[in-house]
């Protein structure tokens, strides 16, 4: 089997202009005629139904909370970026591209990327007409910051809410079209499987949370717009709702998964505090901007410190280590995000962890604060020190923050061509679903930037081209492959229900979490990962055999919800081992120890493992296929990536 | 800590519902207020009770989805979202009384979840700038005085939760309706639709069933992200000088 991309020819530049144009049209009246589906209403699902509702076609918009504002989306913080040189500090479209290859550790797309800082400075655009209230300079025009590595400040935020300014704008634009008839709503309804007729998507199987119903939508095309999968590793800065099964089960009716060991680790969270910890808190990136990363200079003196015998500002100057300063001293601080928790992992790993569990490092502000004043680090940070405050109950402004790397963004997923649909025709995967722009390794403010490329600018035009091919009749809902489909998730649910083992959901989910911590985390060795795998079978049967999930289906049963979603976890787990132990080479959030530099850098294997790894489901408890897209790279030159 | 939990239960929005005792022991000060319910949930489910319902999804105080009310407050004793509680605000042996928020326009669907859909309404009624994808002018090309933009991002950045609602004795949702109005209307993208706006969303909130405003300042007072009650005014303001000068009549 060979993976068509579907690049388009012709130079860099000007292959999505040429795309847009040689793309097929719906005629404007025969729009009202095709059914889409949405599924998921973040950045990514937000823009693409109402974008979609507004060129016409009828849309069917479902996520699994109450209410489509409360999408993931909602928590990030730092910013978006765009090439607008608006700072005339030399950024530009082919800068922004650029930065996003080489951070991404050159295992992304070129024609992607590219195409991805060609429409970012369109996002701006559109978010500001919606009234979304960007950070602003006193000329009234817009401000920007440098954020998570960039040499130019490209980045647009609003306070440290951008995510949630970002959503709201997109929440609505869609609350526009359902008041226009345009898209119809599903809240508190999750998508259970995908219904494929004749190898095209054509709709989807859902559970109402509240009663429970199980039943079927069919449509021409379907969206996939449900986020990425961090939660396998338990705790994460994801939502607690946060999950995988709209794409898992996609993956097992037909579309290739690709890259699933790409997962990024967040440098700067909130370490953890004890075993009951429920999901981990990112500290915004945009803190390294002022903050500086250290941790003592001997092991004596951090273990005095996690015995409480002495506090971080008793430490001298000279006792301190500034490790990313010492290591990387042209980005010092702002290493990108894979580097700086390998980094803090590896001083941790040395004893020279602060707080009491001995995994936490020092991001301090008294210096940033003795040179801009205590007001205007106020102004630039005052709600996350808030929000550190309320967590850990110690102020930032008097002593320096502990962080500690979190799993945060998962830049695998669903494997897509350069019109987001996947390996099954219809089926399409936008934003942190899908696996295509970010590489082995995402850039800060990069994941906003492609949601709304994604669903605004890119999607409408690629899923115009597949519907102008099929006719404009309606999908028959009666065709018995609905029925089949909609039995087996009953069948499924009925027999979480029937398990009545003993042990809540959440006891496999923390276990299987540790599993992937420990062995598929920020360093991994071929050891680590076989013995994961049978770790992963074996809970695998446990659950399945020991869980206990309460109460009935034919009402709201958080239980059942988790355990379904835990299932699809355990399986992905797996498939995220396999790809792993696959990739003999280290590069960007992938590392594995036994390929590293002499200095402890990440060792790519350029002429081995410059492909897109997509994965197809063979049939219940057999080994993957694994299926290579080889990465073509014509413009830009590979290069160790080099922060020092 | 050990504390003892009275909390709502109800089956489903027919049940008549009431408190049931729990007592939750090990109770450590660092956890979330929604940690201890989790390990009380973990506790109930291996005795074969099943668990207490609760919204929640972020647990970083900006989705909204939480809410709980707690010993007779929205979002407990701190002005911040229930999921950014710890139990360091409370002392062992307390007795916390939890239940749902209580509003006609909120129907409760099961124990302490609620049905908070009428707030989209409210926004699907007009909170939005009338703009299509893809017809936008340079962003720079509409300058906002840095003040102005301050303002209208304070007011944006409600989260939708419905404290304010459960904080008041007439569940007004004067709040959270006059913080997207104020929003839309302080920012030169807004004006073009600022009178039916303000028309068509307060004719929305008082559809759902939600109280009047009393000018008691509860809202304000619980809003876990301090939205400001001159908000209020504004949209009063907004709303008058629409209905004497309506564009739609």
């Amino acid at each position: 089997m060979i993976l068509d991309s579907k690049i388009p020819a012709g130079p860099l530049a000007e292959k999505w202009t040429n795309h847009k144009f040689s793309s097929k049209l719906v005629n404007p009246a025969n729009k009202r005629k095709y059914d889409v589906i949405v599924v998921g209403t973040g950045l990514a699902g937000a823009s693409a139904a109402a974008s979609l509702a507004e060129l016409g076609y009828i849309v069917k918009a479902f996520c699994f909370q109450d209410s489509p504002r409360r999408a993931h989306s909602i928590a990030a913080q730092g910013g978006i970026n765009a090439a607008k040189n608006y700072q005339n500090d030399g950024d530009s479209i082919y800068r922004l591209f650029y930065d996003t290859i080489k951070g991404g550790d050159y295992r992304a797309r070129e024609a992607n990327v590219y195409r991805l800082a060609e429409v970012s400075v369109k996002i701006i655009d559109q978010c500001v007409a919606q009234g979304v209230p960007f950070a602003r300079e006193y000329g009234g025009l817009l401000a920007n910051r440098s954020f998570g590595g960039a040499q130019v400040s490209r980045t647009f935020y609003a306070r440290g809410q951008t995510g949630q300014q970002l959503l709201l704008g997109a929440y609505s634009a869609l609350s526009r079209q359902v008041a226009n008839g345009k898209v119809k709503l599903y809240p508190r309804t999750e998508m259970m499987d995908l219904v494929v007729i004749d190898g095209h998507a054509k709709g989807i199987v859902t559970r109402n949370l509240i009663t429970g119903a199980v039943e079927t939508h069919a449509a021409h095309a379907v969206l996939l717009c449900t986020g990425g999968y961090g939660n396998v590793f338990f705790l994460s800065t994801n939502a607690m709702g946060s999950n995988v099964t709209a794409a898992w089960r996609a993956h097992k009716r037909g579309a290739f998964f690709a890259n699933p060991c790409f997962t990024q680790i967040h440098p700067t969270c909130i370490p953890v505090s004890g075993d009951h910890q429920s999901k981990l808190t990112l500290m915004s990136e945009s803190l390294r901007n002022d903050g500086r990363v250290w941790v003592p200079a001997s092991q004596e003196i951090a273990e005095k410190l996690r015995k409480g015998q002495i506090k971080a500002n008793d430490i001298k100057e000279e006792d301190r280590d500034y490790f990313l300063e010492r290591n990387y001293p042209s980005f010092g601080n702002l290493v990108p995000r894979d580097v700086a928790s390998r980094n803090a992992k590896y001083v941790c790993d040395q004893g020279l962890g602060v707080n009491e569990t001995g995994e936490a490092v020092f991001l301090d502000f008294r210096y940033a604060i003795t040179r801009d004043t205590r007001e205007i680090i106020e102004q630039k940070y005052g709600n996350l020190f808030e929000m550190y405050k309320q967590i850990t109950g110690e102020d930032p402004y008097e002593m320096p923050m502990m962080i500690y790397p979190a799993v945060h963004y998962t830049m695998g997923g669903l494997w897509v061509d350069y019109n987001l649909m996947t390996t099954v025709p219809g089926l399409y995967a936008l934003g942190e679903a899908n696996f295509s722009e970010h590489g082995a390794n995402r850039l800060g403010a990069s994941a906003l930037m492609q949601g709304l490329a994604d669903g605004y600018f890119v999607v409408p035009y690629t899923v115009g081209d597949y519907l102008a091919q099929l006719a404009p009749k309606q999908v028959d809902e009666t065709h018995p492959e609905f029925a089949r489909i909609k039995e087996e998730v009953q069948n499924r649910i009925n027999m979480l229900l029937q398990i009545n083992g003993t042990k809540p959901v959440d006891y496999f989910h923390r276990r299987l979490g540790k599993i992937m911590w420990n062995e598929c985390g920020m360093a991994r060795t071929i050891k680590g990962l076989k013995g994961a795998k049978a770790e992963i079978q074996a809970l695998k049967k446990e659950f399945w055999s020991n869980v206990k999930v309460m109460a009935t289906n034919e009402e709201l049963n958080q239980s059942l919800e988790k355990a379904n979603r835990v299932a699809d976890f355990l399986e992905l787990g797996e498939l995220m081992v396999d790809d792993a132990l696959h990739r003999n080479e280290s590069c960007g959030g992938h590392f594995r120890e036994e390929y590293q530099t002499p200095d402890g850098e990440a060792l790519r294997d350029d002429e081995n493992f410059a492909y897109v790894a997509a994965w197809k489901y063979l049939g219940e408890g057999q080994e993957e296929e694994l299926v290579k897209e080889e990465l073509v790279f014509e413009n830009v030159k590979l290069t160790q990536r080099s922060y020092k | 800590m050990k504390l003892t939990l009275k909390i709502w239960r109800q089956k489903n929005s027919t049940d008549k519902g009431g408190f049931v005792t729990y007592v939750a022991d090990h109770v450590s000060k660092d956890m979330s207020f929604l940690e201890m319910l989790d390990v009380l949930n973990d506790q109930l489910t291996e005795r074969g009770v099943d668990p207490v319902h609760f919204d929640h999804d972020c647990r970083e105080g900006i989705c909204g989805m939480c809410s709980l009310y707690i010993n007779g407050k929205p979002h407990g004793p701190l002005q911040t979202t229930t999921c950014q509680l710890h139990m360091r605000s409370f002392s062992d042996g307390e007795t916390i009384t939890i239940e749902p928020w209580r509003a006609k326009a909120f129907p409760v669907v099961k124990d302490l979840v609620v049905n908070r859909s009428a707030f989209d309404r409210i926004i699907q009624a007009g909170g939005y700038v009338s703009v299509n994808t893809g017809g936008a002018p340079d962003a720079n090309e509409i300058p906002i005085p840095k003040n102005v933009a301050d303002l209208a991002m304070d007011a944006a950045q409600c989260i939708g939760c419905g404290a304010c609602v459960a904080a008041c004795k007439n569940a007004s949702a004067m709040l959270f309706t006059s913080a997207k109005i104020s929003q839309l209307a302080l920012l030169p993208q807004g004006q073009v639709e600022r009178k039916t706006r303000a028309e068509k969303m307060v004719a929305q909130m008082d559809a759902e069933g939600f109280g009047a405003c009393t000018n008691t300042g509860a809202c304000e007072a619980e809003c876990p992200k301090g939205i400001s009650i001159t908000n209020i005014a504004r949209m009063n303001r907004e709303y008058f000088s629409a209905v004497v000068s309506s564009d739609t009549m």
